[in-house]
């Protein structure tokens, strides 16, 4: 393991005793001694604390914002120029097909654009902005900063005790906050369908600004595996498995992040690779579309698992991308893709699980409530 | 007590051997969410494949350690499988078997065998 990359709180994840487990080329915790079920728990009662500082920051610069946003358009479908400063936006980065390279967050800054991208994708995330954007727009990735996420109902509390006027921030907001002299770059978002916040810490800064996150009553550390529970109850795609470079926007219920003027009519439609592909979706043309997905009984239903209409016989209609057991629905939960005509919510299919067939019922996303501060 | 190389358990009481999973094997599979028993009065016959057991990391399977019949299964734990990391060793026994020829036992570790095993 000797070639995986730490990030400036692996010294502090392993004094907390977590277990430290191989993801995207960083030795990342995937749980700490409480264990992934009670930080699930942890998290949607009171407050968690994520190191996601593997993920990928990036700063866009040129001489005005509209500038790095009529150029950024032409890599994602979404509405950059529209964007108010001081808020953030889910986005996508779209091939010549109309599949999905990566998914992110982009934020409008003022005086510049900041991305936050995944792990496993930023190399070529980089590359792709790189190639598209250079010379006009410098493309600058941040190597000097962790992020951490603190999410869940006592997140807002908890942050707001170190950091005075956070909690003035409704959700999607980004702004710049100080902390003991360092400058902490701070959105209202996450990824586990709680309220809570994401903080871009300067290195020398994030264990103890950690630190004093974690010497509240309210905040435990979260490790990988609480957080993939927590998103798949929220509802959230992990990348490379929910949806990859195959998979199209409107196939993957992700139509609401491409925004009308961005659409066929819109003043500003198309312009980003595979823009045709994307529209030809449009109106429930998709062959198939990513639904949750609820087993029956208690057995979980993992990636991989193939879908059939029927509990006997018959040709797959589609396959789970992301499953398990959800601790705050206490039962097992999925998402999968299934062909457009089994897409219906309430719609009964069958899971083959260890050569037997066992229901499943197609059900709205997300399975847990989202609890954003709008 | 005696130690398979599947981290399972087996207490033998006359002709009955009871299996669990050791404590070292419930702390590896993290909180177990879902366990699946065989049906009593099952033959089964040694290395089948007869419990299913998911914890919210993985799915595994529980070997049988002998040939024999299932004649009682703990359904404690198919009702509560937390139970399965609160008390791997004691309450969470999986299933008992009637077995014919215990000779098989004498290939399995004792306690201190299956400690040098775990490291």
């Amino acid at each position: 393991m000797t070639d995986l990359k730490t990030t400036p709180l692996t010294a502090l994840h392993e004094s907390l005793g977590a277990k430290m487990v191989p993801f995207a080329g960083y030795l990342m915790p995937v749980q700490y001694p409480l264990g992934v079920l009670k930080e699930h728990n942890h998290t949607r009662e009171k407050a968690g604390l994520f190191d996601v500082s593997h993920m990928g920051q990036v700063i866009l610069r040129a001489e005005s914002y509209a500038a790095i946003a009529a150029a950024f358009e032409r890599l994602v479908p979404m509405d950059v120029l529209g964007l108010p400063e001081g808020r953030q936006r889910y986005g996508l980065f779209t091939n010549a097909a109309g599949g999905i390279e990566d998914d992110l967050m982009f934020a409008n800054r003022g005086d510049h654009l900041f991305v936050v991208v995944n792990a496993a994708c930023k190399d070529a995330d980089l590359a792709r902005m790189k190639a598209a954007l250079e010379p006009e727009i410098s493309v600058e990735p941040v190597l000097d900063r962790a992020l951490i996420a603190l999410q869940g109902p006592a997140a807002e509390a908890a942050l707001e005790a170190l950091v005075p006027g956070v909690a003035a921030m409704r959700f999607m907001d980004v702004g710049t906050f100080a902390w003991q002299g360092a400058e902490l770059w701070i959105s209202r978002s996450g990824y586990t369908g709680e309220d809570g916040y994401e903080i871009s810490v300067p290195e020398a800064e994030a264990e103890d600004f950690a630190q004093a996150l974690l010497a509240l009553e309210a905040v435990e550390a979260i490790g990988l595996g609480a957080r993939d529970s927590l998103r798949l109850e929220g509802g959230l795609c992990l990348y490379g498995h929910d949806i990859d470079t195959e998979t199209r926007p409107l196939e993957a219920a992700l139509g609401w992040a491409i925004q009308k003027v961005r659409r066929p009519g819109g003043e500003r439609a198309g312009g980003f690779p595979g823009a045709e592909a994307v529209f030809a979706d449009l109106g429930g043309a998709a062959p198939r579309k990513r639904v949750g997905l609820r087993p029956e009984g208690r057995a979980p239903m993992r990636e991989g698992v193939v879908l059939y209409a029927s509990a006997e016989g018959g040709a797959p209609i589609g396959t789970i991308t992301s499953g398990g057991f959800g601790p705050t629905v206490n039962g097992p939960v999925a998402m999968g893709y299934v062909a457009a005509e089994f897409a219906a919510d309430g719609t009964q299919i069958f899971g083959e699980l260890r050569g037997k067939r066992a229901p499943v019922t197609v059900t709205p996303l997300p399975f847990v409530a989202a609890n954003f501060k709008r | 007590m005696k130690y398979t190389e599947e981290h399972e358990w087996l207490l033998v009481e006359g002709d009955i051997v009871t299996v669990g999973i050791t404590a070292h094997a419930a702390e590896q599979l993290g909180d177990v969410v879902f366990v699946e028993l065989p049906e009593v009065g099952t033959e089964v016959a040694k290395d089948d494949e007869i419990v299913v057991i998911e914890s919210v990391k993985a799915a595994s399977d529980i070997l049988a350690p002998l040939d024999g019949e299932v004649v009682e299964v703990n359904d404690a734990i198919v009702n509560e499988p937390s139970k399965v990391n609160d008390d791997p060793e004691g309450e969470a026994w999986f299933f008992k078997l009637k077995v014919s020829d215990m000779s098989p036992m004498d290939d399995y570790m004792d306690e201190a065998g299956y400690k040098d095993f775990i490291g």
